[in-house]
């Protein structure tokens, strides 16, 4: 495995959706999100990091060192208790684990880092050792995303849907078709802000460079492979990548997002595909040379 | 010795989850004092100090919003650990299936900005080529520079916060004075085995939380 990275970063993610739902809102019967004060769309952070998931999920297929700890299927206490056996302890006896061993909190970090991607990329809370007085409870990860909003307010509309198909022979003898509703945005173009932590990654989890070439590779396809009837047509349009000379930044991150605009060209109204928005850079004086801007796409 | 400084923070949204509300979150009105801490502690810290809050100034109207969001339920029960040994087909979390994910919502504040004044102390752990004005400087060049050790956070990594030296003088908001009620001061960490939390009684005089003398609840 290659080193830990070396430098901070920045990145501002663009990606749209057509005719889809980027993200229900379990609040408001799956509707789309939208901050309801200000009609713009949202997209929580934890619904990106899934599909980050996914994606390297799919791509490394469980290959050493890439797997993912939080996925389908698998019980949470099975990780956990392979992190035990693997420093050589029958999991009844780890009460006195920290007795005998002092440093088998930081053994378990490392084998659990070393293992799955995405607690390298974005940390894990490990309770059961954490009953066990063992201190490797929570882990911070070097990458850090928030909530992706729109650039314009979106406007979500329901289209309503029939079957013919009818699950129950009850419902069946007495109609012939089943009303369903779906909940659209017709265009919409996000934008979404990360944070990656050099620190965090030498210090804690060891996220390296071949993990960072993942991680945009993750965030340029992630759409890619999440295609459903719900979703409609989504994708990435671009990612600007802040690289920073040193471990702790060259200037604030405000100053680096406020960088990047992104606008409706005037003369569209409504705007439904890419090209009626305009994405720019402005790079003004306050900007140090030594912060390099990378266009990934 | 103490030095103090000053630091202006902002962001979109903010979650200071009440202790007593915490399966579905519900922020405090503002920012508590170890939440302060621990955005100073991310842009710099070092184990010879020991940051203070001395006082937080609300710098915008104090304003709700909620989200929910589909959850890992908090704790799995504890799995046979013979099935969990043998029974593994990969190494993994649990997450999607019905059982394991809850929806919870949490009521988080919008569009935020605080001022806070804070100083800090020497600890015993500090070395012998450490002084007060070697942790001020870097302290006053990462904010200047905006260098941090990682990006600080308002409450939950997914509301970053961004930073800057604060001149007090500039926007101040004034004028809003409530009583907040009783709220979470920070952990106490002196025993490691039992780690407890305080609380003070939060009263904002225009706009402003003062932390300097008041009482410490256990």
């Amino acid at each position: 495995m290659s080193e830990p990275i070396k430098n901070r970063y920045e990145f501002v993610l663009f990606f749209d959706v057509e005719n889809g739902n980027p993200n229900g809102d379990p609040d408001a019967g799956n509707l789309p999100r939208i901050d309801p004060e200000s009609g713009y769309g949202l997209v929580t952070d934890v619904c990106l990091k899934r599909k980050i998931r996914n994606y390297v999920e799919t791509v490394k297929e469980d290959q050493e060192g890439f797997g993912i700890y939080i996925k389908e299927n698998v019980p949470l206490n099975v990780s956990d208790k392979r992190a035990l056996s693997y420093i050589g302890q029958k999991p009844e006896g780890s009460k006195d684990l920290k007795k005998s061993d002092p440093d088998a909190d930081k053994k378990i970090l490392e084998f659990m880092c070393r293992n799955f991607y995405d607690i390298r990329s974005f940390g894990a809370v490990m309770t059961t050792f954490v009953k066990e007085h063992l201190n490797c409870g929570q882990v911070r990860g070097p990458v850090q995303l928030c909530f992706a909003r729109s650039v314009d307010p979106i406007v979500s509309q329901e289209v309503t849907i029939t079957r013919v198909a009818i699950t129950t022979e009850k419902d069946a003898e007495k109609k012939g078709t089943e009303m369903g509703r779906k909940n659209i945005v017709p265009y919409a173009l996000y934008r979404a802000e990360g944070f990656i932590s050099a620190n965090l990654a030498r210090k804690t989890t060891g996220f390296s460079e071949e993990d960072l070439e993942l991680f945009w590779e993750a965030l340029i396809n992630m759409f890619e492979n999440d295609h459903s009837a719900a979703r409609g047509k989504m994708s990435t349009r671009r990612l600007i990548v802040f690289k920073h000379s040193t471990e702790l930044g060259d200037c604030p991150a405000y100053k680096l997002f406020e960088t990047v605009h992104a606008e409706k060209l005037p003369e569209v109204q409504f705007p439904r595909k890419y090209s009626d928005y305009k994405i720019e850079i402005r790079k003004d004086a306050s900007i140090p040379d030594s912060v390099e801007f990378i266009e990934k796409i | 010795m103490s030095v103090g400084v000053k630091v202006k923070i902002w962001g979109d949204y903010a979650l200071f989850s009440r202790p007593e509300l915490r399966a579905e979150r519900y922020s405090y009105d503002v920012i508590t004092p170890s939440a302060a801490r621990g955005i100073l502690e991310a842009i710099y810290w070092h184990p010879g100090m020991r940051w203070q809050i001395d006082r937080i100034h609300a710098l915008k109207p104090i304003c709700f919003t909620s989200i929910r969001r589909n959850e890992v339920k908090s704790r799995i029960p504890r799995e046979d650990p013979l099935t969990a040994y043998n029974g593994g087909k990969g190494e993994s979390l649990f997450l999607n299936t019905k059982s394991d994910i809850v929806q919870r919502s949490s009521i988080i504040l919008k569009d935020v900005a605080y001022g806070i004044e804070a100083h800090f102390e020497m600890t015993e752990k500090a070395s012998p080529g450490d002084n007060p004005g070697k942790f001020k400087d870097i302290m006053s060049r990462r904010l200047r520079k905006g260098e941090c050790y990682h990006q600080p956070y308002l409450g939950c990594r997914e509301f970053p916060a961004f930073f800057c030296p604060w001149d007090e003088g500039e926007e101040h908001r004034g004028g809003e004075s409530r009583d907040l009620g009783l709220m979470l001061y920070d952990m106490d960490y002196s025993n490691p085995e039992d780690i407890r939390p305080t609380f003070f009684r939060a009263k904002m005089e225009n706009g402003v939380i003062d932390l300097r003398n008041c009482e410490v609840l256990r």
